[in-house]
């Protein structure tokens, strides 16, 4: 049985991923989760400098998903490489960062400083709905994203995911952009923009009115993207949002993605993503699926 | 120490006030479990997805009992009120910082709890002794008064009046003349602030347990952060998180 698979060249182990922005940069985890078994471990956003993201309340819970506002709080480049990337060095997965910005420069500059590293992918985060300069701006329009696809792809040392924003009219317009301008690969869905009101006290339960919404309730409409955007680009997919256990996760691979990444559910079930690992191999086992590429698009 | 997430039996629950409950779970979590940290408790609903933070009220090591004494305050607190003996639920922990003891050691601590930040204290006031127990309620449904006494001297106040000082836990310290070398606490945000404007006045050490909306409990999502005056480990921009570089923290350290 073979779960390896493999995107813009690089070797994973599995499919399986942490989605940024759930997982830290792995550490908090580690006590539940063996982080060599994971394909990949996928970080929070890392801008040029540090950020100290929005007022609280940050989090809020929805039927059967979630909305978060965090505003990518993050200790910067600098701190991110000398801290986190040393930690997850002495681990056998392959390690992509998240790198978000404001402006095209801030991303250059991350995506510089993490030239001479060994991260194995950079994931250029145009689509975080909750901050208000940069990210999204990016990821909502085509020629943007095209443009700041293409600037950092004259940077970047290693392989390029460009992750896309649900929150637009059409998606795979996006991810013609990216892919028209060299992007790698791509990962889908980030949150979709949501909304909650505290009726008792008339007020917006998050302190920046709007969050990102996630978990098991985003799922149909991640999967139903996922599927439209790999009939439309040639660059493989890593997909998410609202992956719970190995069906969610197989699912994603039936619909074309190549990998998959888990997120809320990290903080339900802090060892969801081993226990999706052994889920895909059980099934692969009752199926006798030789090949894991075998289930990737197989769906059409 | 190794925090994990598994389920617990309960052992049984009792309704103590109304809209606060008692639960007491069977969890070998408590050989590592501290005063002033707490557990996630997961709700079964699936439509209710993230776990509830609550506080630890009370350790009982040799029996393996975790007891945990919380508020309705919504769905998930709404489904726990339901559990019966016998049923078990799924906890993570144990989580947070809790209250440093050995900074407590030779000095006098005054425990100091407000509402639903009264349980904290029972587990504390059990390791510490506590010179004065004050514990502010709304009104005369009083709950875990009796079980403090075992420890020391209580004092409770009430914001009707109608038990104990009329006012909060803060006019306790005044009008019995009071004098702590040191202050741990737990309760509502006003009563916090008031704790921190008296532990700068007076000088004395105030150790404050804080709550926010949390999701991951561990650390990793950055949901619940708390501003502090200096430099936080994370992210060095002076936001603490509450679930892990908290929940205690010294009341000179944050900004609230």
């Amino acid at each position: 049985m073979n779960t390896k698979v493999t995107i813009a060249g690089v070797e994973f182990k599995n499919p399986v991923m942490t989605a940024s922005g759930t997982f830290g940069s792995g550490m908090e985890y580690s006590e539940f989760v063996d982080l060599n078994k994971l394909g990949a471990v996928v970080t929070k956003g890392v801008a040029n400098v540090p950020w100290a993201g929005n007022p609280t309340p940050r989090v809020a819970e929805t039927y059967g998903g979630m909305l978060n506002a965090i505003g990518l709080q993050n200790p910067g480049i600098d701190v991110f490489i000398e801290r986190d990337l040393a930690f997850l060095k002495d681990y056998d997965t392959n390690v992509i960062v998240n790198v978000c910005g404001k402006t095209v420069e801030d991303y250059l500059e991350v995506v510089d400083k993490l030239a001479d590293t060994d991260v194995s992918m950079l994931e250029i985060n145009v689509s975080c709905p909750n901050v208000k300069e940069g990210a999204i701006a990016f990821g909502q329009k085509a020629d943007a994203l095209y443009n700041i696809t293409s600037e950092i792809k004259k940077h970047a040392k290693q392989p390029v995911i460009m992750k896309l924003s649900p929150n637009v009219t059409d998606i795979t317009e996006m991810a013609k952009a990216a892919e028209a301008a060299g992007a790698d690969a791509l990962s889908m869905i980030n949150t979709i923009t949501g909304m909650k009101i505290d009726i008792h006290k008339r007020k917006f339960v998050l302190a920046n009115k709007t969050g990102g919404m996630s978990g098991p309730a985003i799922k149909p409409v991640a999967v139903r993207m996922v599927y439209q955007t790999a009939q439309a680009v040639k660059i493989p997919i890593i997909g998410m949002g609202g992956i719970s256990n190995a069906e969610d996760a197989i699912e994603f691979l039936m619909a074309g993605a190549s990998g998959i990444a888990v997120g809320a559910m990290n903080f339900i079930n802090p060892y969801a993503t081993e226990e999706i690992v052994a889920g895909i191999e059980a099934y692969m086992k009752q199926y006798r699926v030789e090949n894991i590429t075998d289930l990737i698009g197989c769906v059409r | 120490m190794a925090k994990k997430k598994c389920r617990a039996t309960v052992l049984g629950q009792q309704k103590l006030a109304e809209g606060i409950y008692d639960l007491q779970l069977e969890t070998d979590m408590v050989k590592e479990a501290k005063p002033g940290q707490f557990v996630m408790v997961f709700p079964e609903n699936a439509a209710n997805l993230l776990p509830r933070p609550i506080s630890i009220c009370e350790i009982i090591k040799e029996k393996n009992i975790l007891r945990l004494v919380y508020r309705v305050a919504g769905k998930g607190t709404g489904e726990f009120s339901t559990l019966q003996t016998g049923d078990s639920v799924a906890i993570m922990g144990p989580l947070g910082n809790g209250y440093d003891l050995t900074k407590a050691e030779g000095k006098k601590v005054m425990l100091m709890g407000g509402g639903i930040g009264i349980p904290p204290m029972l587990e504390l006031a059990k390791e510490l002794g506590g010179s004065g127990i004050l514990l502010g309620y709304r009104d005369a449904n009083l709950f875990l008064k009796e079980d403090m006494e075992q420890y020391g001297d209580v004092y409770v106040a009430t914001e009707d009046g109608s038990a104990g000082t009329k006012g909060n836990v803060c006019t306790i310290i005044e009008e019995k003349k009071l004098q702590p070398d040191m202050i741990m606490a737990c309760g509502p945000m006003p009563m916090l602030r008031a704790i921190k404007h008296y532990a700068e006045t007076t000088g004395i050490p105030a150790f404050i347990s804080l709550e926010e909306r949390m999701a991951c409990g561990v650390g990793a999502c950055l949901g619940c952060v708390c501003k502090t005056t200096k430099k936080d480990a994370h992210s060095h921009v002076n936001n603490a998180r509450v679930c892990t570089d908290g929940p205690v923290f010294e009341a000179a350290d944050v900004e609230i």
